[in-house]
């Protein structure tokens, strides 16, 4: 759908899904990395633990689809070739410190010089402005500033993150959005614009209605462990089975009435629901008034059901009845998903100079027109499309190039 | 400057709850006509949700609905009536771009599948939420993000090693599908202008997941290792985590990742003797020496209140942030800065805090007005921009077609 467009991604993993995206719906992705490698691929984990550049899986999985050149930003001469690659590109990503392209002459407003065309996406842990905007963010730091850490985890220990970095994920996912919103308004107008993103109002975005309950009602909203935050009842989310654990709540009515049905059903099939459970009116439900008495009778019961059953087992017969419940996975149980598989969502990727070939996630999207463009793409190498790019598009000399190697430029 | 970057493109929502709304969202924010088609016979949930404006439910009174809708045009109009098909085919002939999140097969319930859609307008962009996408075995399985994010995975990374998951607030899984269906649109907009086709895009929200988790995955592909949840720690940094501080639950993060970083936090906390022990002198020891180095860590910052101790930290370069609760959000000094939680004014609920994007544009800027009321924007929609006559507008409100 981008196939037309070019952009330029100087980010390292903080703004490295914002190129991702905008790879896979077709545009011409050149990941712009310092001599040596990015410090993206610095990034574990590594395949087999070998800590080395072309061996980062982080690396691999965001950078899918991309091309790779080096450029030495800072020195004279790679200025000029980061110049001449901005007057034929549309888009720039980057997520260095506020104010860092613009000291070394490579800001915004010296870009727009060159091509009022351009559009600068910049990527950071709080914004281009404001008090925070030097603060250090690395991803607890985001998700607590964000009011999100505070909601999550028992309430007898401290708030936790999740154990796995989302902030920047979601920055540059949002960043991809002002970024295709900037990028319509230059077919407009035939002008860029500079796209600042934070990664705190990003995260911030995580805590739904959370903020309106102290608006609205001076309520702080606490974090719940295995229940549900926020609500009048107690309700657990989070249930323990035969063989893990799986979600499911009570939410009666309109939203949860037919489901939690349905599971009585299956429960008195196999000779488990009380007469009180089959006694409960669920359409009728109502989880701001039920007293929290019939709701622990209720979950009591459901417990019970759920420890006499395998994750697999409750799976299987949600999918059967229609009911709101899923089974608590890892990567290993995901991997073997029916739904998943019968829409070829994995992708087999070649990783020839490693001699394997890894399965990936796939495209986000499937399209009536157009094909997700990087399927069974690997990330690049380090450089690997310097000659395409610095010999073919700027029609550099083998000898130009061999100097700018020797001075470390590329 | 480019006010409204969406000025004349039409979109025509057939949504409910979060994912279908929130994408409609990012439209309203920058110039399009964006129509949430409803029925107070048959309203969206959210409508209904708390915190209600002074504690009162009622449809035009839930704020969270509110929150989600800003910019928005509302229409009513009941799908299950015969006559209802004249009204959407003149909505879908004025309208660019359709998106929808109910379960697979009720838009074709209702005469909208996409080929229907794209018989009356040829060049329509469908884009399509759902739980686990349009095709495949378990596609019309309803879910919502609280049981979703469980099967992607965010779940068992949440909460303590010794203990069972902790639920994700809310549902990270829920965040995903909005912005990348916003993105496919855009791009799906541009692709137009570029070929004159249009398009129907399938989004499953566990596959708009899964990605964001993708070296998680491929170190079990790869490696054959399942990593779980940590609670707040990190493999490459210590101290990492929340260290409770003075007051009533109040708590700041703390990271130091480099032995630099380590430097300047001992200097912080006044360089005690305890830091200069071998036990901790290098970030392989404070990972071996992890619950003995939080204690003490937490001793210092137990004198401190956490706004204390985030300035500290970052004045000397080690990141560090307070977990802010709600309270704090909305008086966080960058956040408000930003007019990240703008105040809008609404005619039932009163003013109330609506939510900016993620993004400020240097030349277009975002518009965020309140969210309608239930069918406010009947005649506006259904008169001027249908072209409906008088006659016939009032004829299919009192046939009960139009609500």
């Amino acid at each position: 759908m981008l196939s037309t467009y070019r952009v330029l991604d100087l980010s390292d993993e903080k703004g490295t899904v914002c190129g991702q995206i905008l790879a896979q719906l077709g545009a011409d992705v050149i990941k712009i990395e310092a001599p040596g490698g990015s410090s993206e691929r610095s990034k574990g984990p590594f395949v087999s633990d070998i800590c080395h550049p072309e061996r980062s899986l982080f690396w691999f999985v965001f950078n899918r689809g991309k091309k790779s050149v080096t450029l030495h930003l800072e020195s004279e001469k790679g200025k000029e070739i980061f110049k001449r690659l901005v007057r034929n590109a549309n888009i720039v990503v980057e997520s260095f410190s506020p104010g860092y392209l613009d000291s070394i002459g490579l800001g915004y407003s010296a870009l727009r010089e060159i091509n009022p065309r351009i559009i600068v996406v910049s990527i950071s842990p709080f914004g281009q402005t404001g008090p925070y905007k030097d603060y250090k963010g690395p991803d607890i730091v985001i998700e607590a500033l964000s009011g999100y850490m505070y909601l999550c985890g028992d309430p007898d220990r401290a708030p936790v993150r999740v154990s796995y970095p989302l902030a920047y994920g979601y920055a540059g996912t949002q960043g991809a959005v002002g970024c295709l919103i900037a990028l319509f308004a230059q077919e407009i107008t035939g002008e860029g614009q500079h796209v600042d993103v934070s990664a705190q109002e990003a995260m911030s975005e995580f805590t739904l209605m959370a903020p309106l309950f102290w608006d609205k009602l001076g309520k702080i909203n606490m974090r719940s462990g295995q229940f549900r935050g926020g609500t009048s009842r107690r309700t657990r989310d989070v249930w323990q089975c035969k063989d893990g654990w799986v979600a499911f709540g009570i939410y009666g009515g309109q939203l949860g009435g037919r489901v939690n049905k349905e599971l009585v059903m299956w429960m008195d099939s196999e000779g488990l629901a009380d007469e009180f459970l089959k006694s409960v009116d669920w359409e009728r439900l109502d989880m701001a008034t039920v007293p929290q008495e019939d709701i622990d009778k209720i979950e009591k019961a459901t417990g019970d059901f759920f420890m006499m059953h395998t994750m697999a087992e409750l799976y299987e017969g949600a999918i059967k009845r229609g009911v709101n419940l899923c089974p608590i996975w890892n990567p290993r149980e995901l991997l073997g998903s029916v739904q998943l598989g019968a829409r070829d969502f994995w992708v087999q990727v070649k990783h020839a100079e490693l001699g394997i070939s890894i399965t990936y996630p796939g495209s986000f999207f499937k399209s009536s027109a157009v094909f997700p463009s990087q399927a069974g793409e690997r990330a690049p190498l380090i450089s690997e499309h310097n000659n395409e790019i610095y010999e073919g598009e700027l029609g550099m000399s083998v000898l130009e190039l061999s100097q700018l190697k020797e001075k470390g430029i590329i | 400057m480019l006010e409204s970057v969406f000025k004349g493109i039409n979109i025509a929502e057939f949504t409910i709850f979060g994912l279908g709304p929130v994408t409609g969202k990012f439209f309203s924010h920058y110039g399009a006509t964006v129509v949430r088609v409803e029925s107070a016979l048959r309203p969206d949930p959210t409508r209904m949700w708390p915190p209600y404006a002074k504690g009162k439910p009622g449809l035009n009174r839930g704020t969270f609905w509110a929150h989600l809708n800003t910019g928005k045009h509302s229409v009513g109009l009941n799908l299950k009536h015969t006559k209802a098909a004249s009204v959407t085919r003149r909505l879908v002939e004025w309208c660019d771009i359709v998106i929808e999140n109910f379960t697979p097969g009720i838009m074709e319930s209702w005469g909208l599948g996409y080929e229907e859609l794209k018989k009356i307008k040829p060049d329509i962009i469908l884009i399509r939420i759902s739980n686990l996408g349009h095709t495949g075995p378990h596609s019309r399985q309803r879910g919502t993000g609280s049981t979703l994010q469980g099967l992607a995975g965010f779940t068992n990374l949440t909460g303590w090693p010794d203990r069972a998951p902790a639920f994700p607030y809310g549902a990270i899984s829920d965040q995903y599908p909005p912005p990348l269906a916003a993105a496919c649109v855009i791009a799906a907009l541009l692709y137009r202008r570029r070929t004159g086709e249009g398009q129907y895009i399938d989004l499953s929200q566990l596959e708009c997941s899964i990605p964001f988790l993708g070296p998680h995955i491929l170190d079990y592909v790869v490696n054959g290792r399942i990593s779980t949840r940590m609670g707040n720690r990190s493999s490459c940094a210590a101290p990492h985590g929340a260290y409770r501080c003075k007051g009533d639950d109040r708590w700041c993060t703390i990271a130091v990742f480099t032995e630099q970083e380590w430097g300047n936090f001992c200097q912080v906390i006044a360089n005690p003797p305890w830091t200069k022990e071998p036990r901790f002198s290098s970030l392989r020891k404070r990972k071996e020496n992890e619950d003995e180095l939080d204690k003490l860590v937490e001793e210092w910052t137990l004198t401190k209140s956490a706004e204390e101790v985030m300035t500290l930290m970052q004045a000397a370069g080690v990141a560090a942030g307070v977990v802010e609760n709600t309270e704090d959000m909305l008086s966080d000094s960058q956040l408000t800065h930003r007019d990240h939680f703008p105040k809008v004014n609404h005619p039932e609920i009163g003013t109330y805090v609506a939510r900016n994007d993620a993004f400020r544009l240097s030349r277009t800027r975002g518009d965020i007005k309140r969210a309608p009321c239930l069918g406010e924007d009947n005649e506006l929609i259904y008169r001027e921009q249908l072209g409906m006559s008088e006659e016939e507008y009032v004829n299919l409100i009192l046939e009960g077609v139009l609500e």
